[in-house]
């Protein structure tokens, strides 16, 4: 059975992301009559006369009667040798929160720009977010080809423009398609049109682009979620730490230190709902044996002694602001990383990133919503982090407003904790 | 019934054969979409087990909560299920799905909540509706029984490919005192970290099954064997055709005037409030029809079989603000 990709989009407004999408999911047969029909209704209910896809996925009474898209929106295609969960992120309101979202989990973002405008402030402000959640893929549709003749020149120019932005980013893989959302050129089949490119269309990209492979390899994550004693007749003494193995690869035998408490014990099985296995990847949720009655209930990360995660109380990080109310130092927060929850003190901002020139800035007195800044975090409890550069999936965190629980900002564990 | 007794202590017991750990193909290797769509599913409903204090698992007898059901049970095996189930009955049921939940419940030994929507009328808090549907009466009961039980946690089996407002909804949402949907305050959901803090009154609603679609739930039950409803599969059936669907005769809705009975071949593809969820003419008597059937289908299950999405273009948004599930 095929594997699963799951994939952002990014595009400034009017540049076609919704175009595109509907074009994807009609030329994958993604959608259905029943729904076709509903667009049709609504388009003509609005007075339009051309089917317009984008009220496919506007699905909210405010997003149809405004015209706008106001909150990530998601969206599933499959093709024979791939199933894609799509994280449709709006191009204007609260544009930076709503793309963070999306970048999170995603393993590849396609930005969008328009063929006739080349790159704009929003393209360089796209990519910067993605190379900020470190997206491992990242791929450009140059769209609206159709308006320029389907000119190779323009599209190389915009090509070389984008891939040296990628560069001075550090976004190592960048492929580059000349499509047409509208008319279908080069998004699910290839287009007559631009006999001069040689790549792959987008969707052959995104059936082929490796998946996974990048979390197997890093060192082995366990977060313990909870600890399963179920006292039965039949397991009278059964104790299994549940998780999901968030990097790595686990196997019995291995030696692991439980962090932060640092018992250490042996691996002595691992439970899944199919029987034990003697091993497991990064990805799967499993329960875990050890030798040895340590303390690692909920809140512990198991790892490999050798190549254990770092434990902190004070947190070098970068915060994406995500709230109305400004951040000043001084903030008590919550901090929730992997299955930890520790209550924490903002003590100081170190910078604000400058999305234009991607340098920091001197320490700015707050950090509005949608900024991007250096934080100094005291936690009232020690965490046991991956910086995010080296681990995406160990490196992310949550700042938690401790009164009325909403989530504040998106948090990565900055390189210096774990030098 | 004792197939579906063996087939889920299998799953809870873990099918173990000590003596020959032999790795499933899917396990330690690579992760295909369905292990990955399960292994997620997995570690949301372990999250919640480990933060709330009164979890509830939403059961309507259908085949969306049937899977979830199975994956809690997986979830938390060899334990048993720490939480109970709570089924809002419209009384417009098919009897053939509430024997299967009550076998179900019984062999497993679960607790099991039934909120009538016919109590709710009887004592003067819910007024019958002129057409008669129910399936917009379930928000108060829902709602009362979250109260009454104190429920912080409320598990369903909706999936963000249903529907557009679902499209939009987070895999742990937050609901106020009055159990609304407010998609314009959303927390933002990143990474794989759930947000699940509350005040008093306010509930989560979570939501394990959000990227899977109609085929994924379909793959699943026939890679594990997850028992669902006879009527999913093809049977002769008295129905009547209504608004372009084949109802089922019964005392609350029809047929009236002019709609004659007839007897097809036909099978649910959803599993609602009877009156107004219609069944789909067909032939699939086997998983692998069914997966054939609904692979080449070119109408969504909504679409198909429920009367009460075509109200408006955003009928499900309005009822989500209400508290609905």
């Amino acid at each position: 059975m095929a594997g699963l990709l799951r994939l952002t989009t990014a595009g400034s407004v009017d540049d076609g992301k919704s175009t595109l999408v509907g074009r994807l999911l009609q030329d994958t047969q993604s959608i259905l009559s029943d729904q076709l029909a509903a667009v049709d209704r609504a388009t003509r209910a609005r007075g339009g006369v051309e089917l317009d896809l984008a009220l496919l996925t506007d699905g909210l009474r405010a997003e149809r009667e405004q015209g706008i898209t106001i909150d990530v929106a998601y969206r599933y295609f499959a093709t024979p040798t791939r199933k894609f969960v799509l994280a449709d992120c709006p191009g204007h309101v609260q544009y930076t929160r709503n793309t963070v979202t999306g970048a999170s989990t995603a393993e590849l973002a396609v930005v969008l720009v328009d063929a006739r405008n080349g790159l704009v402030e929003q393209t360089r402000r796209h990519l910067a977010v993605m190379a900020f959640l470190r997206v491992p893929h990242v791929m450009l549709a140059v769209n609206k080809m159709d308006l320029v003749d389907f000119d190779e020149p323009i599209f190389r120019c915009i090509e070389s423009e984008f891939a040296a932005v990628a560069r001075s980013l550090g976004v190592p893989d960048v492929v580059t398609v000349p499509v047409s959302a509208l008319h279908g050129d080069n998004v699910a089949t290839r287009s007559a049109r631009t006999p001069w490119y040689r790549g792959p269309t987008l969707l052959e990209h995104l059936e082929t682009v490796p998946t996974g492979r990048e979390a197997v390899a890093e060192p082995m994550r366990f977060p313990v979620q909870l600890v399963l004693r179920p006292r039965t007749a039949e397991h009278p003494d059964y104790r299994g730490l549940a998780g999901q193995i968030a990097s790595g690869v686990l196997a019995v035998g291995d030696d692991v230190i439980a962090l932060p408490s640092g018992g250490r014990s042996t691996v002595t099985g691992i439970d899944t709902p199919d029987g034990p296995v003697l091993r497991a990847i990064a990805g799967q949720s499993v329960t875990v044996l050890l030798a040895d009655e340590i303390d690692a209930g909920r809140g512990e990360v198991l790892a490999r002694p050798e190549q254990a995660p770092r434990v902190v109380t004070e947190l070098s990080a970068d915060l994406c602001w995500l709230a109305d109310r400004p951040l000043r130092p001084g903030a008590r927060v919550l901090v929730k990383h992997g299955t930890r929850t520790v209550r924490a003190i903002v003590t100081a901002l170190t910078g604000r990133l400058d999305l234009h020139t991607l340098h920091h800035t001197e320490p700015p007195d707050a950090l509005e919503l949608n900024e991007i800044g250096g934080a100094l975090i005291r936690l009232a409890e020690p965490l046991a982090v991956d910086s995010y550069a080296t681990d995406r999936h160990t490196g992310g965190f949550l700042v938690i407003d401790a009164t009325d629980g909403n989530t504040l900002a998106a948090g990565l564990v900055g390189s210096r904790n774990a030098a | 019934m004792t197939a579906i007794l063996t087939r889920i202590q299998r799953a809870q017991r873990g099918n173990r054969h000590p003596n020959n750990p032999a790795e499933p193909a899917e396990w330690g290797t690579s992760v295909d979409h369905l292990a990955a769509l399960e292994s997620e599913a997995v570690h949301i409903i372990r999250e919640v087990v480990a933060e709330f204090d009164r979890p509830v698992l939403l059961f309507s007898g259908g085949k969306d909560s049937a899977v979830l059901l199975h994956l809690a049970l997986r979830a938390l095996q060899p334990a048993p299920l720490p939480f109970p189930l709570l089924h809002v009955d419209t009384g417009h049921n098919f009897p053939e799905v509430i024997a299967f939940r009550d076998r179900l419940v019984a062999e497993l030994g679960l607790r099991l909540h039934v909120a009538a929507v016919q109590d709710w009328i009887d004592d003067g808090r819910l007024t019958e509706r002129p057409d008669g549907t129910r399936n917009p009466l379930q928000t108060v009961p829902l709602l009362d029984t979250i109260n009454e039980h104190r429920f912080d946690a409320v598990f369903g089996g909706a999936r963000r490919d249903e529907d557009r407002a679902r499209a939009k909804e987070r895999i742990v949402s937050l609901r106020d005192a009055f159990g609304g949907w407010d998609p314009r305050r959303q927390r933002p959901e990143l990474w794989s970290l759930y947000n699940g803090r509350h005040t008093a009154g306010e509930h989560v609603r979570v939501f394990p099954l959000s990227n899977w679609t109609e085929l994924d739930i379909w793959h699943y039950i026939a890679r594990r064997d997850v028992p669902v409803p006879d009527i999913y599969y093809a049977h002769q059936r008295e129905v009547f055709a209504r608004d372009g669907m084949w109802l089922t005769a019964g005392e609350w809705g029809g047929p009236r005037n002019g709609e004659r009975i007839v007897t097809k071949s036909v099978r649910y593809r959803t599993v609602g409030d009877a009156s107004c969820t219609g069944a789909v003419e067909s032939t699939a008597v086997t998983i692998d029809e069914v997966l054939t059937e609904v692979a080449t289908s070119r109408i969504t299950e909504r679409g198909a079989t429920r009367a009460d999405d075509r109200l408006s273009e955003a009928a499900m948004e309005d009822r989500k603000r209400d508290g609905y599930f």
